[in-house]
């Protein structure tokens, strides 16, 4: 287990460089950050020029790079252009859209198992078959979609909520941008569970805790579900990374600053240590959480040995 | 968002051989069919793909000929329509049929003609993504060794970047953002997913008799490759890709909200919906009708993947 956690702690390493070394050389070949400083105005060429020196921007990319890598594993994130630091943005934007990934894989995990397991048990019956129907219904309706037809339902034809989330984004706020962020992954959770379940239903393991004599409850619970959440945690885990990252369009729609705002701000605006920064943190929360889904196998499943 | 659907995808389709399967020629079986025949005999009685089939065909007669469904144009403005709701019972399919925009624009006129942007999107990305995956895929599947290590690094890169948040740094550095610039983007970020099912398959496919039977029989590996593993593999690429497409529609809508998406004269329905965005406490039909446009045309895309998911992959019959 601890050789098989260190090998895969050295194959993120490549990963890890590539992707963040990807997104350096797109936000760095792609835009230009002197200009995007200077707005509309065309920049002054001596200024413009010093600003570059200043900055390091008139190395070639790999070196910027190095010397930006090497900066972040001193804990320096650079300087976003209004002179805040990175590292406070971050402070102020991760806790953000980390309760609301929260929320959001909350009711993934509560409300997709149970859907999924009542479809499976019930499967190729008429409830079965209405589920999937809107589980396809809700994989196709688009994240800005929904979020702006349950904001306008719920808060602003019903009032049961506030439209937008206050800046320091209380839990009980975040429910409703929770759903909205959890639905699409919702309805895979639902399928996945389904198809599990409905697979595992007919083991020859079910059959024997049936014929002992367990009640229908514990058999559910304790075998059949146990078996059958071994690919939902796997997807569950991805998602992990994807919401965070993916939360861009929840967090515009709902008014949250977390780091969807502040990505989508500084993408715009070519705020460049923002925007390197905030995925290199977003590539390392994404692999470790792969990394610990598939530790998370050998627990769920003991038949799975990491030698 | 298409990441998603990635993540569902290859876990669904995570053993792809049923190309590999011989059909089952018992003696009740008249005639031996072929993975295709027997799968469109499936799809012919399937009324999700006959629905879906009719909404893509709709679709896309729409973006072809969008003059065929509407006289009025998108881009005549006149601001004596500001705003103005729907008619309570007017004429279906007229230009006021479902009121008009903040610049007095019909809207039924621009979710007719925003159907082009998003149909070539989703198709043209799926097209390139289809090539590069596959190519990727089989070269890394069928050499092995070094080069499927370096390839498949390269795979895990990509896919480490979030999907919309890549497209946003990509798009927003071009001005003028027309059709191809985003197929251009989407494919850039998005070839990864068909690059693993169909790396997948080869290595499958490749260990299987008739392959090497062919090596055996001297065929080149030009001819291996494309005479023997390509046809076989075909099918769980097939499958990702049509699934795909409708994540590709999706994306694209939500890049134009996000505004860096299509940019005027391109009439987009994400466009739309962003510039409904501020009114929707006054003007509801602005952001509501595009929106639902959207989610018709991905839903379709969806039901029709799924139905031709359900028909070639033989386990889930």
């Amino acid at each position: 287990m601890g050789r098989y956690v260190i090998r895969r702690l050295f194959q993120m390493i490549p990963v890890f460089i590539g992707a963040t070394f990807l997104i350096f050389v797109m936000v760095y070949a792609l835009g230009d950050p002197v200009a995007a400083l200077f707005g509309d105005k065309a920049p002054d060429p001596a200024t413009a020029a010093r600003i570059r020196e200043d900055l390091g921007l008139d190395k070639p990319l790999w070196q910027q790079y190095l010397h930006y890598m090497g900066n972040i594993f001193r804990g320096d994130f650079g300087t976003a252009f209004n002179g805040q630091k990175v590292t406070e943005l971050m402070a102020t934007a991760f806790p953000v859209t980390a309760k609301l990934t929260f929320v959001a894989i909350v009711i993934e995990i509560i409300v997709g198992i149970a859907l999924g397991v009542v479809s499976g048990l019930k499967r190729g019956r008429p409830l079965d078959t209405s589920l999937l129907v809107l589980t396809l219904i809700v994989i196709s309706v688009p994240t800005f979609v929904s979020g702006y037809l349950l904001q306008y339902l719920f808060g602003l034809k019903l009032g049961w909520v506030r439209p937008t989330v206050s800046t320091d984004a209380p839990l009980n706020e975040l429910i409703l941008p929770g759903i909205v962020l959890a639905l699409v992954s919702l309805a895979y959770v639902t399928r996945l569970t389904r198809t599990s379940i409905a697979e595992n239903a007919r083991a020859d393991y079910v059959r024997t805790a049936v014929a002992k004599g367990l009640p229908r409850r514990r058999v559910i619970t304790k075998h059949l579900l146990r078996n059958s959440l071994i690919p939902v945690v796997t997807f569950i885990g991805a998602d992990i990374g994807a919401l965070m990252g993916g939360a861009i369009v929840t967090e515009r729609i709902f008014n949250i600053h977390g780091v969807g705002y502040q990505l989508y701000n500084g993408i715009l605006r070519g705020n460049t240590p923002t925007v390197v920064g905030f995925v290199t943190i977003l590539v390392i929360v994404f692999l470790v959480a792969n990394l610990l889904v598939d530790l998370l196998y050998a627990v769920l499943d003991p038949r799975i040995r990491y030698a | 968002m298409p990441d998603k659907t990635v993540e569902k995808v290859t876990t669904a389709t995570g053993e792809p051989a049923p190309a590999v399967v011989a059909p089952d020629s018992g003696p009740g079986a008249a005639k031996a069919r072929s993975l295709w025949s027997d799968a469109w005999h499936d799809l012919r009685r399937n009324p999700l793909f006959l629905i879906s089939a009719v909404l893509i065909v709709f679709l896309l007669v729409m973006a072809a000929w969008p003059s065929l469904f509407t006289s009025a144009s998108p881009r005549d403005a006149d601001l004596a329509n500001h705003f103005r709701e729907a008619p309570h019972w007017g004429n279906f399919f007229s230009p006021e049929w479902l009121g008009y925009d903040l610049q007095g624009r019909s809207v039924y006129a621009r979710i007719v003609y925003g159907a082009r942007a998003s149909i070539m999107v989703g198709v043209g990305v799926t097209v390139c993504v289809t090539i590069i995956g596959t190519v990727v895929g089989m070269i890394a599947g069928y050499f092995g060794g070094w080069l499927d290590a370096v390839l498949s690094r390269v795979t895990d890169v990509f896919l480490g970047i979030p999907f919309i948040l890549g497209a946003l740094v990509v798009l927003n550095a071009f001005d003028q953002r027309s059709v191809w610039v985003v197929i251009m983007a989407l494919a850039f970020l998005g070839w990864t997913q068909i690059a693993r099912v169909a790396r997948g398959a080869v290595i499958t496919i490749k260990q299987a008799d008739y392959v090497v039977a062919a090596r055996a029989l001297g065929a080149s590996t030009y001819r291996i490759m494309f005479k023997h593993i390509l046809p076989n593999a075909l099918a769980p690429i097939i499958v990702v890709a049509t699934i795909a497409l409708g994540g590709y529609i999706a994306a694209e809508a939500t890049l134009s909200f996000l505004g860096v998406g299509l940019t005027e004269p391109t009439v987009s329905w994400g466009g739309d919906v962003n510039s409904g965005r501020a009114d929707l406490r006054v003007a509801p039909h602005t952001l509501i009708v595009p929106s639902v446009m959207v989610s018709i045309t991905v839903l379709s895309f969806l039901m029709f993947g799924d139905a031709v998911r359900n028909a070639l992959d033989p386990k889930l019959r």
